[in-house]
C-alpha cells in the first residue's frame, strides 16, 4: 500500500488539512462565546461546520483510492508525538459526521429558536461546536490516548446538549443524568484498558501499539485491556444490554440534538471498535481470541430482534426511532462479527446510510414536534394532509429505515444479506430480512397515523418553514440518491475494510 | 421513435400522471384529461415498441449501475411486452371507468387516488421492461408501495385493516423470501441478467434447486399462490376500479409475469424438467386452483368471489410454468391477457352494479339484469371466457394449458384443469343467470337502470374485446414462440 511521504515540516495549508478538520470547529465554538453575539453565534457555527465538510470532502478523495495521510502535530515525530492518520475508513466517517453536522446546523436554526430560550442560543452553538469537535476528533487521531480525550470532550458537550431538551420536557435532566453516568462508566472502562495497554506496550500510538501487541503475542493483560476497551466502548455504541442510555437520550434532547447525535455519535463509536479490534489488536489477534464473534453476533441478533419488538409498542415518535437505532447498531455490529471483507463493508455502508436516514427522520419528527408540540404518535395524526412535503420526506426516510429498493437502507440490506450468505451463515441472512420486517410494523404505524387519521383542529401554520425543510429534502434525495448510485458508499467502504482487514499492514 | 425512448417514455409518462394528478389537484376535469391523455400517450409508446420489435429480443441497455455489477436496465422481450400492451391498453379503459366511477360514486380523494394509480402503472411498465431480476424487484417493490393507498383509500377500520394484510403479506413475502433467493443467485451466478436457458444450471444442484424455486415462488406474493393468497381478497375493499385494473390485472399479472420470468430466464424450462424441482410446484398450483375455486362457491359476496376465482386463475399461469413445456410456459404467457380481458370485464360490471345499486352481495342481484342489461350480458360473456369456452379468449390459453400437460403425461393436471372449468361454471354463470332469467323479489328493481356511459361502455368495450381475442389465439401463440425456441 503507497504510503504519502511523511511530511517533516508541513508547508502548504493543503498539509495541514488534517489538524485542520478538528481546529475550525474547536476554536469557532470559544469564538462564539467570547463574541457572545446572538446575530452572529448561528453564521459562524454553520461557516465553520461548512469549512470542516469541505475538507473533509478533500481529504477523502485523497484516500479512496486506498492509502493514507499521517500528519504530525507539532512537528514531533510519532510514537513521541501525537500523530493523525487518514485512510479511507475514517474520511469515510468523518464525511458522514461533518457532513450531517452541516446540515443539521440550519435546520437547528429555526428549531432551536422554538425549543430553546433565546438567552441560551450563544452557549447552544458552542456546545454544537465542541461535539463536532470531539467526534471529528475522535476519528482522525492516531493516537489512542487521543481518542479518549475527543470521546470526552463530545460526550461532556453531549450531556449538555440532551439537558438542553428540559425547556420542553423535563424529563431531558434525568435522560441527561443517565447518559452521564453511563457514559463516564464507559469512558472509565475504556482508559483503563488503555492503561493496561500503556503498561504492556510502553507506547500510546496506535500503529506502534499495533506493532507491540503483535511482537508480544496475547498475554493476560492485553486481553484484559482488550476487554475493557470493547465493553467500554460497547457503552457508548450502545450495543444491545448496554443501550439504557440511548432511548431517553434520543427522546427528550432538542430536535436537532436527537438528529445529531443519532447520525453521529454512535456511528462514531463503531469507527473506534472497529480501529481498536483491527487496526490496534490486530485481525490475527481478534480472530485467535474470537471472543468478539461470540460475545457480538448474538447480542448483535438481540438487538435486531429485541429493540425491533421494543419500537413496535413505543406511542412516542422519537422514542420508536431511537429504539430502531439500537436494532440497527445490530445490523453493523452483525457485520463485524463476521469479520470478513464483505460483513466490514456491510457494516460501514450501514453505519453511514443509516446515520442519514435516522438524521432525516429525527428531523422530520422535530419539524412535528414545532407544529403540533408533541411526538406522539397522537400529535402527528393527520399531520400528511397538513405538512406534505415533510411528510413526503419522512415516507422516503421510512422506506430507506424499512430497506426498501431504490432507497439507502436497501442497499445496506443487499450487501449485509450478501456477506451472510459468502460466509455461509444462511440462517443469519433470513434472520436480517425478518427483522426488517419487524421495521414494516412500526414505520407503518407512523405512516397510518399520517396519513389515515383526521388532523386535530388545534395545529397551528403549515408545513415546515423553509429552513427546515430544505435540511429535510437535502437528506431525503441523498437516501435516495445513495439508494441509487452506490460507488461513494460501498468504494470507501469496501477500501476502509480492506485497510481494516490488512490490520498493522494497514497502518503503516 | 426509438425503442429505448419508447421504454423510457412509457414508464416515464404514467410517473409525470402521477405528479399533474398532485399538481392539479383542484382542477377535476382537466387532471384527468391530462391523465386520460398519459394513457393513451403510454399505449402508443408500448405500441410503437411492438412495431419495431414485434416478437424480437432487444439489447439491455443500462441506465446506471446501482451495486457493482448490478445495472439499473432495461430490455424488450415477448412475454414484457405482451404484458405491457395489456397493462397499458387496458388503463385508458380503466382510467374511464375510473372518472366515472368515482364522480358516480362520490368517492373522495380523487387526486390521491389517480396520482397512485398512475404510479403503480409506471412501476408495471417497470417490470415488464426489467432485463435483469434487480431492477424487477426494484419495481415489483415500487408497485407493492403505490397500491397501498388505493387499499386504505376509504379510510374505514376496514379499509385500514385490509391494506395491513395487503402490504404485510406482499412486503412479507418480498423481503423475507424472494430477496434473499435473489442475494442467492446473484451469489452463486455472479448475474441477475435474464437469459435465455437460465442461468442457474451448472452452479446449482440437488434438492436446494427446489428449495431456491420455493425462496422464488412463495417470495413472489403477488402471484397469489397458496397459502400466500390472503392479501387478494383484503384488497377487495379497494374502489372498483382499483380492483378492476390493478387487482385483477397489473398487481396480480406482475406476480405471475414474475414467475414466468423466474421460470424461464432465470431457472431455464428445461434446467427444472431434469431436475424436476417444479413437480412440487405444480401439486401446490394444481391445489391453489381448485381450492380457490371451492372457496369462490362460498362467497355471497360479488367481489369476494371475483378474487377467489383470481387466486386460482392465477395458478393457472403458476401451473403452465411448474410443467416446464414449451405448451405450458406459451399457454401460461397467453394467458395473462386472456384472464385480464375476461376478469376485468367481471370486475367493472360487478362496480356498474355497486354504482347503480349500492348492492355487493350475489343474493341481492336476483332480477336486476332485466333493469341492467349491458352490464348483465358483459359480465356474462367475460365470465364464458374465463370459463374457456369458444369463441371467446379464455378458451385458447386453457386449451395449450392441457396440452402442455398431456405433453408431459401429468394426466392429473388435465383432470385439475377441466374440473376447475366446470367449478368456474359453478361459481360465475349463477349470477348471470338469477339476474336475468329470475323476477326482482319485490318491485324495488323497476327504479333501477344503468349508470353513466362511463359506467357501463369500458365493460362492454372489453366483453367485445374477450370475443376478438378468440381470432387472435394463433398470432399470440406465434408471438410468444420465441421464449421456447432455442436460438
Amino acid at each position: 500500500m503507497a504510503a504519502e511521504p511523511v511530511h517533516q515540516t508541513a508547508i502548504s495549508l493543503a498539509d495541514h488539512l488534517p489538524v485542520l478538520v478538528v481546529l475550525i470547529p474547536f476554536l469557532a465554538g470559544p469564538l462564539l462565546v467570547l463574541l457572545g453575539s446572538r446575530r452572529l453565534n448561528w453564521p459562524i457555527a454553520f461557516l465553520a461546520s461548512g469549512a470542516a465538510f469541505v475538507v473533509s470532502f478533500i481529504l477523502l478523495t485523497k484516500v479512496i483510492g486506498g492509502g493514507f495521510i499521517s500528519y504530525h502535530l507539532g512537528g514531533w515525530a510519532p510514537p513521541l508525538g501525537i500523530e493523525y492518520r487518514i485512510d479511507a475508513a475514517n474520511a469515510f466517517v468523518l464525511l458522514l459526521v461533518t457532513g450531517v453536522s452541516t446540515i443539521i446546523l440550519p435546520y437547528a436554526w429555526k428549531s432551536v429558536r422554538h425549543e430553546i430560550p433565546a438567552r441560551h442560543h450563544t452557549l447552544f452553538y458552542a456546545l454544537f461546536l465542541l461535539c463536532l469537535t470531539g467526534l471529528i476528533g475522535v476519528v482522525v487521531t492516531g493516537d489512542a490516548f487521543n481518542v479518549f480525550v475527543f470521546l470526552e470532550i463530545s460526550s461532556l458537550a453531549t450531556y449538555v446538549l440532551v439537558a438542553q431538551g428540559s425547556y420542553r420536557d423535563k424529563r431531558a435532566l434525568s435522560a441527561s443524568f443517565d447518559y452521564l453516568i453511563m457514559g463516564t462508566i464507559g469512558a472509565t472502562f475504556f482508559v483503563i484498558g488503555l492503561g493496561l495497554l500503556y503498561m504492556a506496550t510502553g507506547t500510546l500510538n496506535m500503529a506502534d501499539l499495533a506493532e507491540r501487541i503483535a511482537d508480544q503475542g496475547s498475554n493476560r493483560t492485553i486481553r484484559a485491556a482488550y476487554a475493557f476497551i470493547v465493553v467500554g466502548i460497547g457503552l457508548k455504541v450502545a450495543i444491545y444490554p448496554l443501550h439504557l442510555w440511548l432511548p431517553n437520550a434520543y427522546t427528550y434532547s432538542p430536535s436537532a440534538v436527537s438528529a445529531f447525535l443519532a447520525a453521529t455519535a454512535t456511528k462514531v463509536a463503531i469507527y473506534v471498535l472497529l480501529r481498536f479490534t483491527f487496526s490496534v489488536f490486530q485481525p490475527a489477534f481478534t480472530f485467535e481470541v474470537n471472543t468478539l464473534r461470540y460475545l457480538i453476533l448474538p447480542f448483535a441478533i438481540l438487538a435486531m430482534f429485541a429493540a425491533s419488538f421494543i419500537s413496535i409498542f413505543q406511542k412516542d415518535f422519537k422514542r420508536m426511532l431511537a429504539y430502531s437505532s439500537i436494532a440497527q447498531i445490530g445490523y453493523m455490529l452483525l457485520g463485524i462479527s463476521m469479520l470478513t471483507e464483505a460483513g466490514l463493508t456491510a457494516a460501514i455502508v450501514h453505519l453511514f446510510n443509516h446515520g442519514i436516514t435516522k438524521a432525516l427522520l429525527f428531523m422530520g419528527v422535530g419539524a412535528y414536534v414545532m407544529r403540533s408540540g408533541g411526538s406522539f404518535l397522537r400529535n402527528i395524526e393527520g399531520l400528511g394532509r397538513v405538512m406534505p412535503l415533510t411528510s413526503a420526506a419522512m415516507v422516503i426516510g421510512g422506506l430507506s429505515l424499512i430497506g426498501v429498493p431504490g432507497t439507502a437502507g436497501f442497499v445496506s440490506k443487499w450487501v449485509l444479506v450478501q456477506a451472510a450468505l459468502e460466509t455461509g451463515w444462511w440462517p443469519v441472512a433470513l434472520m436480517v430480512v425478518a427483522s426488517s420486517l419487524l421495521a414494516v410494523i412500526y414505520v407503518w404505524r407512523g405512516f397510518e397515523a399520517l396519513y389515515l387519521r383526521a388532523p386535530s383542529a388545534e395545529i397551528a401554520g403549515g408545513d415546515a418553514p423553509l429552513s427546515m425543510l430544505v435540511p429535510i429534502w437535502i437528506m431525503a434525495l441523498a437516501c435516495l440518491y445513495f439508494g441509487l448510485h452506490t460507488d461513494l458508499t460501498i468504494g470507501a467502504a469496501q477500501t476502509a475494510a480492506q485497510g481494516l482487514l490488512a490490520g498493522s499492514t494497514g497502518m503503516q | 421513435m426509438e425503442t429505448n425512448t419508447a421504454i423510457m417514455l412509457s414508464m416515464l409518462i404514467p410517473a409525470g400522471a402521477t405528479l399533474t394528478n398532485l399538481i392539479l389537484r383542484d382542477r377535476a376535469n382537466l387532471r384527468d384529461g391530462v391523465t386520460l391523455a398519459a394513457a393513451i400517450a403510454t399505449f402508443l409508446c408500448v405500441l410503437s415498441i411492438l412495431v419495431n420489435v414485434g416478437n424480437g429480443t432487444t439489447e439491455a441497455f443500462a441506465l446506471f449501475e446501482i451495486l457493482p455489477g448490478l445495472d439499473l436496465a432495461f430490455r424488450v422481450e415477448p412475454l414484457g411486452l405482451l404484458f405491457a400492451i395489456v397493462a397499458s391498453g387496458l388503463w385508458i379503459v380503466t382510467h374511464l371507468y375510473g372518472v366515472g366511477y368515482m364522480r358516480g360514486n362520490n368517492e373522495t380523494h380523487h387526486a390521491r387516488f389517480f396520482a397512485s394509480f398512475s404510479l403503480a402503472i409506471a412501476s408495471v411498465m417497470g417490470i415488464a421492461f426489467s432485463a435483469n431480476m434487480f431492477t424487477l424487484f426494484l419495481f415489483y417493490e415500487l408497485l407493492t408501495l403505490s397500491t397501498y393507498p388505493l387499499v386504505a383509500h376509504k379510510g374505514t377500520p376496514e379499509a385500514i385493516r385490509g391494506a395491513r394484510t395487503y402490504l404485510g403479506i406482499l412486503i412479507g413475502t418480498s423481503i423475507g423470501l424472494q430477496l434473499v433467493a435473489i442475494v442467492w443467485t446473484w451469489s452463486i451466478t455472479g448475474t441477475l441478467d435474464f437469459t435465455k436457458g437460465g442461468i442457474l444450471s451448472g452452479h446449482i444442484a440437488g434438492p436446494m434447486v427446489a428449495v431456491l424455486l420455493a425462496l422464488y415462488a412463495f417470495g413472489i406474493g403477488k402471484a397469489a399462490l397458496m397459502p400466500f393468497h390472503r392479501w387478494l381478497p383484503a384488497a377487495m375493499v379497494a374502489p372498483t376500479p382499483v380492483s378492476a385494473l390493478l387487482h385483477a390485472v397489473a398487481v396480480v399479472k406482475a406476480g405471475v409475469f414474475t414467475m414466468l420470468k423466474v421460470g424461464i430466464y432465470i431457472f431455464g424450462i428445461d434446467f427444472l424438467a431434469e431436475t424436476g424441482a417444479s413437480v412440487w410446484l405444480m401439486w401446490l398450483a394444481a391445489f391453489s386452483i381448485i381450492a380457490a375455486s371451492v372457496i369462490a362457491l362460498t362467497k355471497d359476496n360479488l367481489k369476494a368471489r371475483l378474487a377467489y376465482s383470481t387466486v386460482s386463475q392465477l395458478s393457472y399461469i403458476t401451473l403452465g410454468m411448474a410443467l416446464a413445456t414449451s405448451m405450458g410456459v406459451i399457454g401460461g404467457g397467453m394467458h395473462i391477457a386472456m384472464h385480464a380481458m375476461g376478469k376485468i370485464t367481471l370486475f367493472m360490471c360487478a362496480g356498474s352494479i355497486y354504482v347503480a345499486t349500492h348492492k355487493t352481495n350475489i343474493s341481492q342481484m336476483t332480477g336486476l339484469g332485466r333493469a341492467m342489461p349491458i352490464t348483465f350480458v358483459a359480465f356474462g360473456v367475460g365470465a364464458l371466457s374465463i370459463i374457456g369456452l369458444p369463441p371467446l379468449g379464455g378458451s385458447w390459453s386453457k386449451w395449450l394449458l392441457v396440452l402442455g400437460a398431456a405433453d408431459t403425461g401429468q394426466w392429473v393436471m388435465i383432470g385439475v384443469l377441466m374440473v376447475s372449468s366446470l367449478l368456474n361454471v359453478a361459481y360465475l354463470l349463477p349470477v348471470v343467470g338469477k339476474g336475468i332469467f329470475l323476477k326482482p323479489d319485490d318491485g324495488e328493481v323497476t327504479s333501477w337502470k344503468e349508470p353513466s356511459f362511463l359506467v357501463w361502455g369500458p365493460p362492454a368495450l372489453t366483453a367485445l374485446g374477450c370475443l376478438v381475442l378468440f381470432f387472435f389465439g394463433g398470432a399470440l401463440q406465434d408471438f410468444l414462440a420465441p421464449l421456447v425456441t432455442s436460438n
